[in-house]
Parts: C-alpha cells; structure tokens; sequence
C-alpha cells in the first residue's frame, strides 16, 4: 500500500472545511482540486474528507468499484428527509436496477412511453396562444412530473395529479442544502420548506388514497400499483401502508428522473437558442424525418442524429449531476495515491466532462464532436460521464433520451423558440445539492402554424 | 461480408433494447443480460443488427467484421 498523501486543495479554513465554498461555488472548488492537485485531491465537507477523483484512470477505478467497495447509500444523507425514514425505495443501486427489471424501464416499454409523452406534452402546450413567454424551469418541472409519474407508476395516478404536486415535489428538491452533511435535519429556511413540502405531498396522496379506497377498480384492467398498495393489510388487519409510506415510495420511483430530465430539457432548448444554426438544423432534420407521416412515438425511438449529438453536448456542458459519491468501505490506491475506510470518494461529471485533453475546446458547444470518427463520447468513456459509467451507469439513459426526442419532436415542429433574456443570463442554481435552473429563465414561442408564418422559415 | 456479434458482458445493464430491435437475434429474460440467439447473422439482417448495436444504453453491444 502507497504511503503518499494525497494533496489537498488551497482554502478552507474555517470549521466546515470547503462546505461554504461548496454552498456557492461547487464546480469552482471543484475545478480548483484537478488544477492544484491533479487526478486525485483533497477537499473537506464539513467533518469529512472528500477525495475528489478526475481524469480517465481514476474515473475508471470510481465507476468499476462494488457497492461493497465504494457505498453509495450512505454518500447522500440528504435524501433521507426527502423520501421519509425507513422507506422502503432508497437510493440503493439495486433497488434502481430493481426498476428497470420491473419492467417499467424495459425496452418494450419505450414506445408506450413515447406516446404517454408526445401526449403530456400536447396537453401542456394545449392552452398556448399563437405567442407568449414560458419559464423553462416551471415549464418543464411540471412537464416531467407528469411525465414520470405515467411511465414510472401509471398514467392512472398520473390522471389524479396537478400543478399543486409539481410545485409541492420541486420544493422538495430544494432541500437539498450541502449543509445536510453537517445534519440534514438543521433547523434552516430550506430543510424546513423541505419538511412542509413532504407533508403536502402526503396530503395530496392521501385525497388519492381514499378515493381509491372509496372507488375501487372495477376490473383488473383498470388496477394500478396504488390500487393494489392500499388494500395490502397487516396480520392485524390495519392498512400495511400509510400515506406516508406510500408517499415516499413514489417520490424515489420519480426522483432520479425528474430534476434531471427537467434540467436537461431546458438547456437543449437554451443551447439550440445561443446557436441558430444548429438550431435551423435540428428543425430541418424534424421535419424531413416526419414528412414520411409517422408517430412520434415511432422516431423518438429511431436515430435523429442531428437532435442527439445536441442532446449529448447539453449534457456534457450542462451534466444534471455535477458530482457522484461514495463512502470508501475498505482500503484502496488509485493512481499511488491511498483511499481509506470511511473517507467520501467523489467523481464529478460537471469537472471530468470538459478536460480539454479529451474534449478539444472544452467550454464550446460543438455537436459535431459526436460525429465518427471523433465520436468523443465512446472514445471518452471513463470521462464523457452525464450519465456516469460502468455498472452504476445511470439506468434511465435510454428512456431519458428518447423522452427529450419526443418532447422536442413535438415542440420545435409546432413553435418556433427565441430568447427572452441575455444569453448569459440563463444559469444554474449550484446552491443544493440537485442543482436546477435559476429563475427567471425566460423564452418566447411563437406558433409556426399561423397563417403569417407559412409564408417563410419560423 | 461476415460479420460476428459481441457483446461485453461487464456492461449489460439487460434494458433489452437490442431485444425490441432484432428480436430473433437477442434475449433478455426478465432481470438478466442479454442472450445472443445466433451471433453470425446473415447480410440481409445487418440493418436491424447495426440498429440493436445503436439502441443498446451502456454500448454493450458491436459488431465485428470477419475475414472471408
């Protein structure tokens, strides 16, 4: 075993280590640590010690570790609070596999789920006018609970939900302060928000519970998985689930989905905006691939290249998760440096995404490096990771993917999009650890269908 | 030209997308990986091979060309 130690970054001084650093400026302290220390450094996050992994080699030692080796459970306590003690969902890496296993994530579900989402989007977009202003966060955080909730738990609980869930679900998110690795249960403004906004959601689960319970389904056809949850009972005979329970197992069958597919909507709009030309193409590309008159739910999941390697360079510069985690189950060395037992290990999509030995020009919004033959994100694998890698490798990639080429599918052939606010005012919020977009994030529409706008390009 | 199917094991998350795409060529029970039904496909299926290969999540999945 190496005695070298690994080196820590400038800065933190004070008693939480880098936490305030991490509060307002993650992917700065982050950058910070691969500039100072290299593949492997230092940071410290209130009482622990973070070793903070980037570049191939290490990356590749990160992703192709064991549950057993590298804990993800324990890396997020604040997730605790959000989908309530001892439910039974959590974010073990098994219990997510167990999703896609279910079937819900399956291949032969994904044109079902292309309809469900050319649908959703059709009835958010039903009340637009010929033009007008939307928030891309309120716009599409609403679109993907809707969207989550039909094609991860059913389109009949999915029927019973309204903006009140939205809104109640992403200040749940916000609660999410990195202060949670100081307590997540802090007495401060967000983890309180946070508190409320789950017990409004239980609320609002309830009404749907006793509706269920009120009007059961008459055939086995017309039966979701909420309609079976409440009539399990104990060996006393009382409900087996409570609200709460129940609750907090569909929060975790959609969080993983939600924030990210929300985030990753708005900025493949917001980059197609600061590029017209790419964006001139997609449209072309949209409307050539639908002249042969097929479904949506037929091309989103058919090849769009053009719309795809603008969805993977979104993701590259833009990745939903800026940082992944793991608590160190045992003693390691990665590039001669030691990890030991109980120290945080950590990669960062946001950092390793753009190492410009990888990715030439690395700030630059450049689909055609997906092309063949640079294709850098097969030729990157340890590094191109929105969706992390190996055998922890996000299992909704695929479903993912497809939702942004049908919501797109639908949107840029129905309205033209242009900015409402400088370009360089569209940013993330990087204060919670489920990073989101700042507010306000503004664009106008404009219908393509009108009368006027047949005459010429939209 | 012949071409052979391979598949990488340490990959295969069984999303069963190949499955969808070329269902005489893959398949994939409930909660396992991938099985390949027939590795050395005919010209004529090639297209919908390439299409699995494309479709598969965690690129598990490629296509290797034989020597005659």
């Amino acid at each position: 075993m190496t005695t070298a130690i690994v080196p820590r970054v400038s800065g933190g001084e004070h008693e939480h280590g880098h936490l305030e650093e991490f509060r307002t400026d993650p992917i700065g302290l982050m950058q910070r640590v691969r500039d100072e220390c290299g593949d492997v450094g230092i940071f410290q996050l209130a009482g622990k010690q973070v070793v903070f992994l980037s570049g191939a080699e290490a990356n590749e030692f990160f992703f192709r570790s064991s549950d057993d080796d590298l804990d993800q459970a324990a890396a997020y306590p604040f997730m605790t609070p959000i989908f309530g003690q001892g439910v039974v969902f959590d974010t073990d890496p098994e219990r997510r596999k167990e999703m896609l296993h279910n079937a819900a994530l399956r291949g032969e579900q994904m044109k079902g789920h292309a309809t469900t989402i050319e649908r959703e989007v059709r009835r958010m977009i039903a009340d637009w006018g010929d033009e007008d202003e939307i928030d891309l966060l309120d716009f599409f955080a609403e679109l993907t609970i809707y969207t989550s909730s039909a094609c991860l738990i059913g389109t009949k609980f999915r029927e019973q939900l309204d903006g009140r869930f939205a809104r109640l679900y992403h200040q749940l998110e916000q609660g999410t302060d990195p202060l949670c690795y100081v307590d997540p249960y802090l007495p401060i403004e967000s983890f309180r928000l946070r508190d409320e906004a789950r017990l409004g959601l239980v609320e609002l689960v309830q009404e749907i519970m006793n509706d269920r319970i009120a009007n059961p389904p008459k055939d086995k056809g017309d039966r979701d998985m909420l309609d079976v949850l409440v009539t399990i009972r104990d060996d006393e005979g009382n409900p087996r689930f409570s609200a709460n329970e129940i609750t907090g197992m569909f929060i975790s069958m959609m969080f993983a989905g939600h924030h990210t597919s929300s985030g990753t909507a708005s900025w493949t709009l917001i980059e197609m905006l600061r590029h017209t030309d790419v964006y001139a193409d997609v449209v072309a590309e949209l409307e050539e691939l639908y002249a042969d008159g097929q479904e949506v739910s037929f091309h989103a999941l058919r090849q769009i290249p053009k719309l795809e390697n603008v969805l993977k360079e979104t993701l590259r510069l833009h990745p939903p998760l800026i940082i992944l985690m793991r608590v160190a189950r045992g003693e390691f060395e990665v590039a001669g440096y030691p990890i030991h037992e109980g120290e945080m290990v950590a990669a960062s999509p946001a950092i390793s995404n753009r190492i410009a030995e990888d990715f030439p020009e690395p700030d630059s919004f450049i689909p055609d490096r997906y092309q063949k033959p640079r294709q850098e994100d097969l030729i990157n694998r340890w590094t191109w990771i929105p969706f992390g890698a190996g055998g922890h490798r996000c299992v909704g990639a695929a479903f993912a993917t497809m939702q942004i080429k049908a919501i797109f599918s639908v949107l840029l052939r129905e309205y033209a999009f242009e900015m409402a606010q400088p370009s360089d005012s569209y940013r993330n919020d990087h204060s919670k650890m489920v990073v989101q977009l700042a507010q306000p994030a503004k664009v106008r529409y404009r219908s393509r269908s009108r009368p006027a706008a047949t005459s010429g390009p939209g | 030209m012949p071409y052979k199917i391979e598949v990488d094991m340490d990959l295969c998350q069984g999303h069963a997308m190949c499955e969808v795409e070329a269902p005489d060529y893959f398949k994939v029970p409930k909660r396992r990986q991938v099985e390949i039904l027939n590795d050395e496909p005919p010209e004529e299926d090639r297209p919908q091979i390439e299409q699995a290969v494309w479709a598969c999540p965690t690129q598990a999945l490629s296509i290797r060309e034989e020597e005659d």
